[in-house]
């Protein structure tokens, strides 16, 4: 319940600078996930935002307060910023029981005895492991540990709560019965949340908003529906999705009509003026770069009208999904199919893909320029 | 554009100043960093100084004066001149350098590959009763140096210095240069130093998967080929450093020196100096250890020129936990032989003897009945008042003040240490890249680079009179000064484990708690004190093994008030009294085995202590 503003937020280490001129609002109420490959800046904005790092410039507001003004040297204490943090290795206090964990900070706000018992006992039932108040962390699992950590910091009501990484230490089945829980969570607590990890399904799955770090900057902050549908760069289409997107290189241009003309290997398209973005086109003919995801391309055994011939390279069934990979002249690319599909190897096969499904990026400036609708 | 370049851009900013003025005040850490900061630099940095200074200004007698030419308290070349140009030079430098350097050499040749064979041994092959030997392979190196030194002596001594030895009692004639001198003492020290080589190699011998020999093998690659080719260049870094660290170790080593070389006038680098700091003047001795303490740094800033690169890849294979024996096949037998042979040589032979000794009326004359006696122990003086001065040494009040100081002192110092030890960690890992953690490693390392008879010739210089008009008093001669000196020299020690033990705790745990809203004092009672604990224990057993052990760094500053039991045993067999030298050297190994036993109790890992 929190309204976050970054405003030119300055960051470095020695002469490594690390966040590059960040702005960034997060809402009342938003669950957003700072994702990027690691080394992008996205724990170290999220430690700035708690008060364990101190940028050398910019302003954080909280609910229109100032939390940090770094012209003025004025830094809040973490503890007064109303929020608390998972930590990725959960800093459990190993020589307190569950019980003590939680307990510390409540003790710490001089709340009554009873009051920290009804909250501990609150916090353990949400997380439910009531069972294991009086265990010490080692005499936990890793996702009993997880569940105390986040215990431990809703404990105290925090306006903000922040998760760093909290499900990277977790195998593949706790992270996925840990997500809808967190997700839970979210919608109990009403809490602002501000999420970090490199994990894009984390990221898509439980976010009401992602914001895409690159290299220190922000290359795109959106809801996820819009983030996997139209990246705002190359780097970003290539970073989501998983499989990875199919990108096909093209030539376009813009026509006198305002309506985009892209000839490639996947036929000759021209898409509306209504779909492009704000993006600069240049004059006269251009290299573009076509994406497309792996779902959206559909497979056919019989040749159509606007189907392209293509030549089945490989073929993955893995169960719920079938990758097949695709060759058409030079350039490769992969259908997602449901469910098991077999075809054989160098099969020719036809390929249909809708174009308003393809993504048309600028291939000198990376940019998007042609998006997506749903 | 640099982030400090943009601040400095900035206008003047009352709010900014004060906000930052604020910052630094109101964080506790910063204040105990600023206040360690200058401790260090009062205890370390100055001394230093002083030291230097000491060596280029006139004192002493006004003959001396006259000598010199200029008058008390100014600037004078005189001293570094005698050392090094005068026709006393090569009596006084020269000399005595060539000693310890021959001494370091030869200790080095003998003890590393001594100890790495041990070491692989233990570590690698299949030997019988590894678990066994692994334990008493390194008792040897519980023994202080100096009480070898005894042992030898008990075993080797001749008609030179007045009481015959072991051997000489049954008539084997033992000439001069075995009994005394540098054989005598590079065979101690060696028998002591291995230890470094053994901890170092059996270490990194152990963090390196076998599976990387066993490739070696898969490939064809004889045993023999595989320990050349592929072990021996993965402990390489290790064995180097135990070269360095035995280098520098041996070369300022005092007891054992003194002990075996004095006699007969066979003079090192630290006895040479020793002389010059009693009897004056006591500026050649302090030239002298910075001489010394010039070499030490030499030794190990190109150790660590040379391999500190390298040093990475001991732990490259650090992962494997696997680790198959090497079979020794025909070797075993012999091997075994000659680890018992060294076992019985090192361990057993020379502390039997030095016990058995002890109860001896005259040494060197057999075990029969009527050569025994308790008189060396419990006897008073009028039972033997033709042969002796002391009464035995639980009726000699001398010995049990210098037990009662051996306590106190040990207690005191290492309590102190360890405690200081804790912060200095503390401060260097949660400093880690910042300027004031690095400076704290840096500050924290110089003593370790003297040698224990250096630094406290350093600490005498300094506080034979008064400073800040009294606001630091002399402590000359008083037990303050030994605690001090014994804290300070175990600094580097004590903060390395401290360093390991807070790298343990990690930062999250303070940052929960400091997002949590406690406040640092709080955090350090709740959080890094109950953790640190054990750690803590630990390290306190280390200091105080190691602080028990001591009599080089001790020796300059005693006298009949505050001697030790060391220096007691030290004293009694430069007079002679060989016998009870030695029941006091056997109460000095009892306690110091009391306390190894203490401190494995706590989990105090022996490979640490010094």
């Amino acid at each position: 319940m929190s309204r976050i503003e970054l405003i030119n937020i300055n960051k470095y280490y020695g002469d490594n600078h690390v966040l590059k001129n960040l702005n960034l609002t997060i809402e009342d109420g938003d669950f957003m996930t700072l994702l990027g490959p690691s080394g992008c800046g996205k724990t170290t904005t999220l430690r700035v935002v708690s008060g364990l790092e101190r940028p050398q410039g910019g302003v954080m507001l909280i609910d229109g307060k100032e939390a940090i003004n770094a012209e003025n040297a004025f830094y809040l204490e973490p503890s007064k910023r109303g929020l608390n943090l998972v930590f990725q290795s959960y800093a459990l206090w190993p020589h307190m029981t569950v019980k003590q964990n939680i307990a510390f900070g409540l003790k710490i706000q001089k709340l009554s005895k009873a009051e920290v018992e009804k909250r501990v006992t609150d916090s353990l039932k949400m997380m439910r492991i009531e069972e294991y108040v009086n265990r010490y962390p080692n005499e936990l699992s890793g996702g009993q540990q997880q569940r105390v950590a986040i215990a431990r910091a809703v404990a105290s009501n925090p306006r903000l709560l922040l998760l760093d990484e909290p499900l990277s230490n977790l195998d593949a089945r706790l992270r996925i019965d840990m997500r809808s829980e967190l997700q839970r969570l979210h919608r109990e607590l009403g809490t602002t949340i501000i999420y970090v990890t490199h994990d894009q399904v984390e990221a898509l799955t439980m976010s009401t908003k992602i914001a895409l770090f690159k290299a220190g900057e922000l290359s795109q902050v959106s809801t996820p529906v819009e983030l996997y549908m139209n990246p705002i760069d190359l780097q970003a289409a290539d970073f989501i999705g998983n499989p990875r997107i199919n990108l096909l290189e093209g030539k376009a241009k813009l026509r006198g009509d305002g309506t985009l003309e892209v000839h490639s290997a996947l036929g000759d398209h021209v898409f509306p003026k209504g779909d492009l973005t704000n993006e600069t086109i240049p004059s006269g003919e251009f290299d573009v770069v076509l994406a497309t995801r792996p779902e959206q391309v559909h497979i056919e055994t019989r040749a159509a009208d606007g189907n392209l011939p293509v030549k089945v390279y490989a073929n993955q069934p893995a169960g719920s999904e079938t990758l097949v990979s695709l060759q058409a002249g030079k350039s490769d690319f992969l259908a997602k199919q449901l469910g098991l599909v077999h075809y054989d190897i160098n099969q020719q096969v036809y390929v249909r893909i809708d174009p308003t499904k393809i993504n048309v990026y600028n291939a000198q400036t990376t940019r998007l320029i042609k998006r997506t609708s749903l | 554009m640099n982030g400090n370049a943009a601040a400095k851009k900035r206008s003047f900013n009352k709010t900014r100043l004060k906000n930052q003025f604020l910052n630094i005040v109101k964080n506790p850490f910063n204040m105990i960093v600023a206040i360690s900061l200058v401790i260090l630099f009062c205890l370390i940095v100055i001394p230093l100084l002083q030291m230097v200074a000491s060596t280029f200004t006139a004192s002493g007698s006004k003959k001396e004066l006259k000598r010199i030419g200029v008058g008390a308290g100014e600037f004078t070349l005189y001293y570094w001149r005698y050392i090094l140009f005068s026709n006393m030079a090569s009596a006084t430098l020269w000399g005595p350098l060539k000693n310890s350097l021959i001494i370091g050499v030869f200790t080095v040749l003998v003890s590393v590959p001594l100890g790495s064979v041990l070491g692989w041994l233990i570590v690698r092959s299949d030997i019988p009763g590894k678990k066994l030997l692994g334990m008493l392979v390194v008792i040897p190196y519980m023994i202080p140096s100096w009480c070898k030194a005894l042992s030898w002596l008990a075993v080797f001594r001749n008609k030179t210095s007045g009481a015959l030895g072991f051997l000489a009692g049954l008539g084997i004639p033992i000439p001069d240069w075995l009994a005394y001198g540098p054989i005598a003492i590079v065979l101690c020290m060696s028998l002591h130093y291995y230890a470094f080589s053994y901890i170092n190699v059996s270490s990194a011998l152990r963090s390196i998967n076998s599976e990387l020999e066993e490739m070696g093998e898969i490939c064809g690659a004889t045993k023999p080929q595989i320990l050349k080719s592929i072990t021996l260049p993965l402990v390489l870094p290790s064995i180097l450093s135990s070269i360095i660290m035995t280098l520098s170790k041996s070369i300022g080593t005092y007891g054992v020196a003194a002990n075996l070389g004095n006699r007969i006038g066979y003079y090192t680098l630290a006895t040479k100096m020793k002389v010059f700091i009693n009897d004056g003047p006591q500026s050649v001795g302090y030239a002298m250890s910075l001489v010394l303490i010039a070499l030490a740094a030499l030794i190990i800033f190109s150790n660590q020129r040379i391999i500190g690169v390298r040093k990475s890849y001991a732990t490259i294979g650090g992962k494997g936990g696997r680790s198959t024996e090497m079979k020794l096949g025909k070797a075993k037998a012999p091997l075994m032989v000659f680890l018992v042979i060294f076992l019985v040589l090192a361990m057993v032979m020379p502390m039997f003897v030095l016990v058995m000794e002890t109860f001896q009326i005259t040494t060197g004359n057999g075990y029969g009945l009527n050569n025994l006696t308790l008189y060396n122990w419990i006897g008073t003086v009028d039972q033997a008042q033709k042969y002796t001065n002391y009464p035995g040494i639980f009726q000699n009040p001398e010995f049990l003040t210098s037990m009662w100081n051996t306590i106190r002192l040990t207690f005191i110092a290492s309590a102190i240490t360890a405690l200081c030890g804790q912060f200095l960690g503390y401060i260097s890992t949660r400093g880690r890249g910042k300027w004031y953690g690095s400076l704290t490693e840096q500050l924290v390392f110089i003593p370790y680079l003297m040698s224990g008879v250096a630094f406290s010739t350093m600490y005498c210089a300094m506080f034979w009179r008064p400073h800040f008009g009294g606001l630091l008093p002399s402590l000359y001669g008083t037990f303050t000064l030994i605690v001090l000196t014994s804290v300070v020299k175990h600094f580097p020690f004590a903060s390395r484990s401290g360093t390991a033990n807070m790298m343990q705790i990690a930062v999250e745990l303070e940052e929960a708690a400091d997002i949590n809203g406690a406040s640092f004092w709080k955090r350090m009672r709740s959080i890094v004190l109950p953790l640190a604990k054990n750690g803590f224990i630990s390290g306190f057993m280390l200091t105080f093994i190691s602080i028990a052990k001591e009599l080089d760094l001790i020796i300059i500053m005693m006298d009949k008030k505050t001697q030790t039991m060391s220096y007691l045993a030290f004293t009694y067999s430069q007079e002679g009294y060989n016998q009870m030298a030695d029941a006091i050297s056997v109460c000095v190994l009892f306690f110091i085995l009391v306390c190894y036993i203490v401190a494995n109790r706590f989990g105090a890992d022996l490979g640490k202590s010094w």
